[in-house]
């Protein structure tokens, strides 16, 4: 009995070293790189965020973590919320945005005024919609309907005067759900996240 | 080295470029084919990484092949490719950020290209170092430079440009259809159309 269990260990052995060997060096050969390239991974990451938080709002100096893991009904992703500040006064709000685009999720960059009542605009961080249709919501067309446009609902029309600012954004021609994503993103942040700010006395 | 050997090794090396392209001759590696060759850049990243990990995973299994068991052999082969895979990603995200978050899963997705498996099994499991690498660098460039002649065909046919830069001349009409997927199937058809037409002539 001890000889036949001492077989099988040895079967074992002989038959699955090379593969126990290579997980071994090719682990220890991923910790490496990883830990060679993490801080320059990480550096790229924060200064993408960054550049993308200093083109919404142009007036900030310098940009205030204020809530991390903020949570929106309905969404998996976690909030994070940025502060504007220029010469210690607050130039506005700019906050991640996640929802179900066409194809993929689209991640956005929401920026908001200081009193957090109109909105400044926004940056697409990722998207996967269909080229030359949904991935429109990033031009100016579609993009320049929300800068100053009021923190309530919204509303997406598919007719309509797109240079006339106000909750009524007008539909990219041919990409209704990806415009339709945008707007519901913004329709499931924008309420709570001002709430939420409000909440926690950061904003009055 | 005899001049048997390096017949072996430049014809093994010319196969690759035409007479057994991956893409042209073998129809392996049709995802990334299709999916990155929107513009010549993505195309020539995917190609130049592809023949990367090629490269690193045929030296590795030709070292390991006579202490592979056939039954572990995929196996093996899997877990060399997922690991040069994982390096060639961290290395873009640290080094090409835009690239990489441009080729979003389909990096990854090299692990699962049948063209690198095929050279594994095909090649340097039965075959010494120096023939490995031959193949390794004669399947990669001519898988790089199929997706790249691919990719130049669809962006200008698409955008007028290559590299992002403009090469038609002013009032070029674009067909914005070589930048969607049926571009790709139509520029793929033709190209395996014209080489089969040149090696129909070539044999007579």
């Amino acid at each position: 009995m001890e000889n036949k269990k001492q077989n099988v260990i040895a079967l074992f052995i002989s038959e699955s070293w090379l593969l126990i060997v290579a997980s071994l060096v090719f682990g220890l050969l991923l910790a490496g790189v990883n830990y060679a390239l993490k801080p320059k991974i990480e550096a790229n990451a924060n200064s993408k965020q960054t550049e993308a938080l200093k083109e919404l709002l142009l007036d900030a100096q310098t940009f205030e973590k204020i809530v991390d893991n903020a949570s929106v009904e309905n969404i998996a992703s976690p909030v994070t919320v940025f502060k504007g500040v220029k010469n210690g006064m607050s130039a506005g709000w700019v906050f991640t945005a996640t929802g179900p685009g066409y194809a993929d999720k689209i991640d956005l960059l929401i920026a908001v005024d200081s009193g957090f009542e109109k909105i400044v605009g926004y940056k697409v961080l990722f998207s996967n919609e269909t080229v030359g249709f949904g991935d429109k919501i990033k031009n100016p067309y579609y993009k320049d309907q929300f800068a100053g446009a009021p923190v309530e609902k919204l509303e997406l029309l598919k007719m309509g005067d797109e240079t006339v600012i106000d909750n009524n954004i007008i539909a990219i021609s041919g990409a209704t759900i990806s415009s339709n994503a945008v707007v519901e993103i913004f329709n499931t942040h924008l309420l709570n996240i001002k709430t939420q700010l409000k909440e926690k006395g950061l904003l009055q | 080295m005899s001049d048997k050997n390096k017949v072996t090794a430049a014809g093994t090396f010319l196969a690759g470029i035409w007479k057994e392209n991956p893409v042209l001759a073998l129809m392996l590696g049709m995802c990334p084919t299709l999916a990155v060759t929107g513009d010549a850049s993505s195309a020539l990243t995917m190609g130049l990484s592809a023949t990367f990990v090629l490269f690193c995973s045929n030296i590795v299994i030709s070292l390991m092949r006579n202490m592979l068991k056939p039954h572990l052999r995929i196996l093996m082969f899997t877990l060399t490719i997922s690991t040069f895979v994982t390096i060639v990603d961290l290395l873009l995200k640290a080094y090409l950020p835009d690239m990489s978050a441009k080729l979003g899963p389909y990096i990854p997705l090299i692990i699962v290209n049948c063209l690198i498996i095929c050279r594994a099994e095909a090649c340097a499991s039965k075959n010494g170092i120096f023939i490995s690498i031959v193949d390794a660098l004669g399947m990669g460039l001519g898988f790089t430079l199929t997706l790249f002649v691919l990719a130049a065909i669809r962006e200008i046919l698409s955008y007028g440009t290559l590299f992002g830069k403009m090469v038609m001349p002013d009032g070029f009409i674009t067909l914005f259809a070589f930048a969607l997927p049926v571009g790709a199937f139509v520029t793929l058809g033709l190209m395996l159309g014209v080489v089969n037409i040149i090696n129909t002539k070539l044999a007579k």
